[in-house]
C-alpha cells in the first residue's frame, strides 16, 4: 500500500494580499517538515516572489483571477506550484539581473532569487493557460545528490 | 514587525534607522517617500541604518536601489550601515554588495562622506 499523498492546493485571489497568506501556510509547512531558518527562510522568499509575479503578471492585481498553489511533500522534497491564468511569459526573455547594464535597475530580480533559492527551479504552462512556476527544496533528511 | 524609519541628523549627515520589514507595499513605499522628503529637504548624505531589517524582498532592493541611484543623480550619497546576514546575504548574491558602500560603524560612515 502506497504511503498517503501529503498534498495541499489553495485557490488565492489575485491581489497583494495573497502574497503575504501564501509565503506564511508554506512557511508553516517548511518549519513542519523540519527545515532549519535559514532554508525557511529561502523557502518563503520564493513564494513570495513567485506569488508578486503571478499576482502582477498574471492576475494584473485583479483579484477574480485567482492564483493556485498547491504544496506537496514528497520523500525527497516539498514542490511548490504557483499557476496563474495570464499571458505566460519566456524564461529566455527575463533580463539577467546581474548584468551590468541591469545591476542598477529597481525591479527584475524575483526569478533571480527563486533559483537562488530553491534547489530546483522551472516555469511552465499552465493548464489554465498562463504561467506555473516550480519550486522545489530538498528535504533537510533527503539524502544529497553527491552521497549517492 | 511592522517597516518604520525613523530619521535623525549627526552634524550634516542624515541617519535614517529603519526596522522591520521592506518589502512590496507599505514598506518600500514608505522608504521611498522618506528618502523623497529628505531630499526635497536638502540632505543629501544620507545612510540608511538596516540593523533592525529583518526582511527584504525584492522590492525592497528595488527601493535601494532606486533610493542610491536617485540620491547620486542629485549630487549626493546614501549609504547603508549594519546590515543584518540575510541583508548582507542579499545584497551579495545581486552583486549589489560592492555597488553601495557599506559600513558596520556610525562613527565611521559619518566620517566617510565627502
Amino acid at each position: 500500500m502506497s504511503a498517503p499523498k501529503k498534498r495541499i492546493e489553495i485557490k488565492l485571489e489575485g491581489n497583494l494580499d495573497s502574497v503575504e497568506l501564501a509565503e506564511e501556510l508554506v512557511l508553516c509547512i517548511a518549519v513542519a517538515s523540519g527545515f532549519d531558518e535559514e532554508n525557511c527562510h529561502r523557502i518563503g522568499m520564493s513564494v513570495r516572489e513567485g506569488m508578486i509575479n503571478a499576482v502582477q503578471y498574471g492576475s494584473r492585481q485583479v483579484r477574480e483571477k485567482l492564483v493556485r498553489m498547491s504544496v506537496e511533500l514528497l520523500p525527497d522534497r516539498m514542490e511548490i506550484r504557483l499557476a496563474d491564468s495570464g499571458k505566460g511569459f519566456n524564461l529566455a526573455d527575463v533580463p539577467d539581473p546581474l548584468a551590468e547594464e541591469n545591476l542598477l535597475k529597481s525591479s527584475g530580480r524575483g526569478i533571480f532569487l527563486m533559483r537562488a533559492f530553491m534547489d530546483e527551479f522551472d516555469v511552465r504552462r499552465s493548464r489554465e493557460g498562463g504561467t506555473e512556476l516550480v519550486l522545489v527544496k530538498r528535504l533537510p533528511s533527503a539524502p544529497q545528490a553527491e552521497a549517492l | 514587525m511592522a517597516f518604520h524609519a525613523t530619521p535623525r541628523v549627526v552634524g550634516d549627515v542624515t541617519l535614517i534607522d529603519v526596522s522591520g520589514r521592506i518589502t512590496l507595499g507599505e514598506g518600500s513605499a514608505m522608504l521611498r517617500e522618506m528618502l523623497r522628503d529628505l531630499l526635497g529637504k536638502g540632505q543629501k548624505k544620507l545612510v540608511l541604518n538596516l540593523g533592525d531589517v529583518n526582511y527584504i524582498d525584492s522590492s525592497g532592493i528595488g527601493e535601494l536601489v532606486s533610493g542610491y541611484t536617485t540620491v547620486k543623480n542629485q549630487g549626493g550619497e546614501l549609504k547603508l550601515l549594519n546590515l543584518t546576514k540575510k541583508v548582507h546575504d542579499l545584497l551579495q548574491i545581486t552583486k549589489l554588495y560592492t555597488v553601495f558602500d557599506v559600513h558596520s560603524d556610525e562613527v565611521t560612515v559619518i566620517r566617510s562622506f565627502r
